[in-house]
Formats: structure tokens, sequence, C-alpha cells
């Protein structure tokens, strides 16, 4: 049966303190790892690609929120964000970042393979859409095994266009697994506007094709991604099957590194439009008027979080590269 | 007649004739009794026991749970695999046609074979890839296709291609027992060819290749289903007064090059034989090598046999002028005799 998106209730979300200071730090720590982390590649210290996150925080933070540790995600090549909210180590990022033999793949992945099993992060990846099958298998065997945990995969407006994003949603549909499936829709397919990629104006529609619920939130709003998430994991873990969420956000920084290369592909007005409704001012703002939390102690989680993120540049800096004759770590097991 | 394979591996356990697909199935079900962390996905696995026969019976044994008939959609099916053996389970996924690997090869090559490596060794991916691949039964183009070459080029994946019924239990037992993902290449025109099989489950060793049959003048190293036909090339050539040697590497990925480079040494002489197109096939890999090692042991150039630069032809009268067998096995062998 056919079954159009729902639009989150706009109304003022009932949620506790505690989720509105985490949902504040964690998005605070991917602002902060993502910021510096441009400012690494820009002095030239980085290797490799970066596809940063800043401006979808509330995204991670919302859905990460709503998920136990021993939950399961998959993530995208901009996947930094979701791994910080999963609760994957500064240190560990940044040395691999830098390419060192302490970074999360000891150096062999870079940014777009970072992971840690021990916090449910079952990688970032380099192939668009590719992470939406393994979250499925990762469900399969939640199921298979009897256990309660979900999968959460992660992907963008451009990655609905691919196959397996319509594989992997039929299959887990069809198999009833506790998959949700979490769309960032940041408007731009690499560079290529959604308008002139999908005749779509709401992702959240492609989930009636495969007798999925949807719902659509506002992606700038952490709470409201929070609630969402919360509904659509519960929902999950109660064996009533997948569902999908779009949230409308936006990227600060361009597909990849910190600025646009060539031509301009979208205004400043529109950057500046973005940037007024930014994630973090809002859950700021909102936690001050209703006296969740003071200035004081928001400005100690910027404090706090630039203290650990320094800390784990100088870790990553100082940690020694991978030695050559290791080519052929890890290549087979056994 | 008894193969040399079952004679010199499985002479002191009790075996009895299996056709190949009875093998493959009896392999795959004693690994599912070992495992309760195996399963079976695919299109048509359960309910209908797939379209060779090769799940027959299954569905009623291991049930739904651990038999699981899928949408026709192979990139999810695989990917299905890679995240449930990243979450601990030994998936045993089923290709049908080995063609069919183009709709899902990224889940295969960049997923599957990548994750440990990428991932610095944090997991394990034990995923099992079936699939039926080889030309013979006029299913042209798109259903005939013998892909090893593609597959053995990529890191972190192992490949084998049971020769025999005796090697579809085996191979299949230890790819699913194994760590790696790990394509088991059954070939069509053997699924119901006879040979004999121990009752046991066993496993045979990934990597290790197989000397079929012994001989001193020439050696012929044979893939998959031609290992079969060049020891019927060496039957031929036998009455003749030469003797080949037939060398099944059994896994062409990781491939056992120390048992070639042996036999060459004895023998001088080496004719490579499989049904993909010879160019850029395992042969060409298997010439360097043979020339980078064992070159000053070498009576004439290593000689490559495989189907010429074409697709698989439909017609019958084509498709058997298209794919090697025993008269071309034995007329390559008498060219290289003829050099000295």
């Amino acid at each position: 049966m056919a079954q159009r998106a729902s639009t989150a209730s706009k109304k003022s979300p009932q949620v506790s303190t505690a989720v509105i200071k985490d949902l504040h730090e964690r998005m605070v720590r991917i602002r902060l790892f993502e910021t510096e982390a441009g400012k690494l590649m820009e002095a030239g210290k980085l290797p490799g690609f970066l596809h940063l996150y800043v401006g979808q925080e509330a995204v991670g933070a919302g859905v990460m929120t709503a998920l136990r540790d021993d939950d399961q995600i998959t993530s995208t090549h901009r996947g930094h964000g979701h791994a910080v909210a999963k609760g994957v180590g500064f240190r560990a990022m940044y040395a691999e970042l830098y390419g060192r033999v302490t970074g999360a793949c000891l150096g062999r992945g870079g940014s777009m393979h970072i992971n840690d099993l021990t916090r449910g992060m079952l990688g970032a990846n380099g192939i668009v859409g590719a992470g939406v099958p393994i979250a499925v298998g990762a469900a399969f065997a939640a199921r298979y095994k009897g256990e309660d945990s979900v999968a959460v995969t992660f992907f963008g407006d451009g990655s609905t266009n691919i196959g397996a994003f319509h594989e992997g949603a039929n299959m887990a549909a069809i198999l009833g697994l506790p998959v949700v499936f979490v769309c960032e829709n940041n408007g731009y397919a690499e560079f290529t506007p959604q308008s002139a990629h999908m005749l779509l104006t709401d992702v959240a529609d492609r989930a009636a094709a495969y007798g999925m619920p949807s719902v659509i939130v506002d992606g700038m709003d952490a709470v409201a991604v929070h609630r969402a998430a919360t509904d659509a994991v519960a929902r999950a873990r109660s064996g009533a099957g997948p569902m999908m969420i779009e949230a409308k956000t936006y990227r600060y920084f361009d597909h990849q590194g910190v600025k646009g290369l060539r031509h301009p592909y979208r205004s400043d007005e529109e950057v500046a439009e973005w940037k007024a409704r930014d994630p973090i001012d809002l859950i700021e703002t909102r936690a001050l008027a209703d006296g969740t939390a003071t200035r004081a102690e928001l400005d100690d989680v910027w404090r706090r979080t630039r203290e650990e993120i320094a800390e784990a540049i100088v870790y990553a800096e100082a940690s020694p590269l991978p030695d050559p004759a290791d080519l052929l770590l890890n290549v087979y097991s056994g | 007649m008894t193969s040399m394979t079952t004679t010199t591996e499985a002479a002191a356990v009790a075996t009895r004739k299996l056709t190949y697909v009875k093998a493959f199935n009896e392999g795959l079900a004693q690994a599912m009794r070992e495992d309760e962390n195996v399963f079976v996905a695919g299109e048509d696995v359960a309910g209908y026991g797939g379209v060779f026969r090769m799940f027959d019976n299954l569905l009623d044994e291991f049930g739904p749970r651990r038999m699981i008939d899928t949408p026709i959609s192979e990139a999810a099916l695989v990917g299905l695999g890679v995240g449930a053996a990243a979450r601990g389970l030994r998936p045993v996924v089923d290709l049908m046609f080995m063609d069919f690997i183009g709709v899902c090869l990224d889940q295969i090559v960049n997923q599957a074979a990548k994750m440990k490596y990428m991932f610095g060794g944090a997991l394990s991916v034990p995923l099992t890839i079936t699939t039926a691949s080889g030309a013979g039964l006029g299913a042209a183009a798109q259903h005939s296709q013998s892909l090893e070459a593609w597959l053995a080029h990529v890191p972190g994946l192992k490949v084998v291609m049971p020769c025999d019924a005796y090697t579809a239990k085996g191979l299949t037992v230890s790819a699913i027992r194994d760590d790696n993902p790990t394509v088991v290449m059954l070939n069509k025109v053997l699924l119901g060819s006879t040979g004999e099989v121990p009752e046991e489950i066993y496993g045979i060793p990934l990597g290790q290749a197989h000397t079929a049959r012994q001989g001193s003048d020439v050696t012929v190293i044979a893939l998959g289903r031609m290992v079969g036909e060049a020891l019927a090339a060496a039957d031929e050539l036998a009455a003749e007064g030469v003797e080949i040697e037939v060398i099944d590497p059994r896994t062409v990925q990781p491939l056992d090059t120390e048992t070639m480079f042996a036999s060459v040494r004895r023998t001088n002489r080496v004719l490579v034989v499989h049904e993909a197109v010879t160019f850029g096939g395992l042969g060409a890999e298997i010439a360097a090598q043979i020339q980078d090692v064992v070159f000053d042991y070498l009576d004439a150039p290593v000689l490559r046999i495989g189907a010429p630069f074409s697709p698989v032809p439909f017609s019958p009268v084509l498709e058997k002028a298209y794919v090697p067998d025993r008269a071309r096995i034995a007329q390559g062998c008498r060219r290289l005799l003829e050099r000295s």
C-alpha cells in the first residue's frame, strides 16, 4: 500500500534536559572536529580527500542520541560526523586522517573508511549508496542472533538515484528487517542540485515504493531529528520493519574540502539563508530560552572540546607512520 | 572409472558415487549442521531449491530462518551477506549464474574484498558466494562465462573452481569455513557428472594445487572443467607413448605456483588451459610466473589454450568450436613436444 511521507510535527517537542545537552555536545564535537580538519587540510597537512559534515550536525547527533551502543550504523563518504556522534574517539580519527598507524584503520583507510566496531560504526564508505545493503545485512544478523539491535543507514539525496539504495530498501522491507533509512538531503549530489537529479521534491516519497513509511524532518533542528529517530528506531526494534527519515539539511563547505574549486554552483545568498538557521545556534538559543543550560555551561562544552581536539591533533602528529614492510597486512584473514 | 583425486586422497574413508551438484549440496548441508551461523540467501534457493537443484531439501532441514529467498537484487543480496558477515555470521549467497556478477560487483570488489584491509583488520568477512559458471549448455553470452580472472585480480578475494564431485564438496566446505570472502565457481556442465565422494564432511585446503595425473613429458595446468578434458587428453596421449602431468590448481586465488614450478622442473614443457578467453586470463599470469621462476628449465615457450576473444556463442556448433577440449589439449601437447 502506498504511503505518503508525513511531515514531523512542528509543535514544541518535549525532550529531557539531558537529551538537549547531549545533542548540543555531540554537535559541537562534530563542528569542531570538522573545522579543525578543514584547517589542517588547507595547511597541507592531510593527504587525500576530505568531505566535511559541517552544517549537517543535527542529523548525526539527532539520530545517534536515539541509538544504543550496540545499534549499528553504515555511513557515507561524508562520514566524520556520524563517527563522532556514534562515539568514535578523536585520536583514532585524526590519526587516520594523518595516515598514521595509530589511526582507526591503521592508516590503511583514511577519511572515507573510518570505522569502530566497538561503537557499532560499520564504516564510512567511498562508494555512494553501498552502505545501504550492508546495513540491511547488519540488521539481518541482529535478528538472526535473536538480538534487538537495529541498523541505521545514512545516505544523501544523490545516493537515492543508485541501485544499491533501491535494492536495499526493498530487501529490508520484504524481509521486515530493523533498518532505519536516514536520508540527509543537503540538496546537492556533489555539485548537482536536487532539481537536476530527480523530479521529486521529497526523497521520502521514494519510501512508498517499498511499502515503507517515511517522515520528513527539519534537518537543522536536532530535537526534531531526535524525536523522529526515536520513533523510527522504536518501531524497527519492535519488529515492525524499516522506515525512512528524510532530514532536510545543508552542507556549509564544498563537496570536497572547504572551498569551491571552480564555478560557483550555489549562491552566497543560499548559503547565508541556511547558515541563519545553524543547528548549533538553534539548540543554544532554545536551551538558553527555556533555562535548560546557561551560557557558561554551553561555553564550557566548546572549551572542553577544543582542548580534547588540540590534544588529539598533537597525538596524531606525534604518532608513527605505517611501516612499508607491512604493506600486505590485513589483506587476508588467517 | 574412479578418478585419481579419489584414490589418492580419500582411499581410507567410506565413499560412494554422487553427482557434482549433490556433492555440493551435501557439503553445504554438513557445513550448516557444523555451524549455526551459516545461512543461505539467494533467488529461489529456499522454496524452489535453486534452479540447478543446488539447494534441494535444505529448506526442509534448516527452515526459513536459515534458507532465505530474496528478490532479484544481487547488489542487496551480496550486501546483505557483507553486512551479516561483518556482524559475525557466515553467509552463503548464491548468484545463480556467474554472469550476473556484473550487477553486484561493487559489493564484491569494493566492499567484501576490501573491508578487512580498509578497516585496519578490525573484522573479517567470512562470506561465501556460490555461482554457476561455464559454457556448454547453449546458454549464450550472458549465461556462460568463466570470469575467474576478474575476481582473482582483486586482493582480498579467494576463488575456487571445483572440477569434480569430490572437489565440489570439499572446496565448498573450505570456502564456508574460511574467514575471507570466497567465490565458489561451480561448473554448469559438470553438475550432473558423478564421482566418488566421502560421506563425512571434509575440507580441501585453499591455495593447494592437486596433481591429478603424474607424467614426465608435459605439464598441463587445467582450470575447472578443463581438468577432466586434460585427463581425457592424457589417456589419448598415453596411447601414443606421451605421459602428461595434469595439475588442477583448485584455487585460483591464492594460486599454488610452487606445485607448478616443481612439475615444470621435471617436464620442461607446460601448457595452461582454461575455458575463459585467453587474453588476460589466468594462463597469462601462470605463464608469466613460470618464466619468472623456472625459465631455465623450459624447452619450449609456455603454451596457453583458452577461448577466442569473443562472447560465448549460442549455436551449439559455434559453442563447441569456442570451448577448449581434449583434442585441442592433446594437439597442444604434441606441438610442445615437436620443439626441442
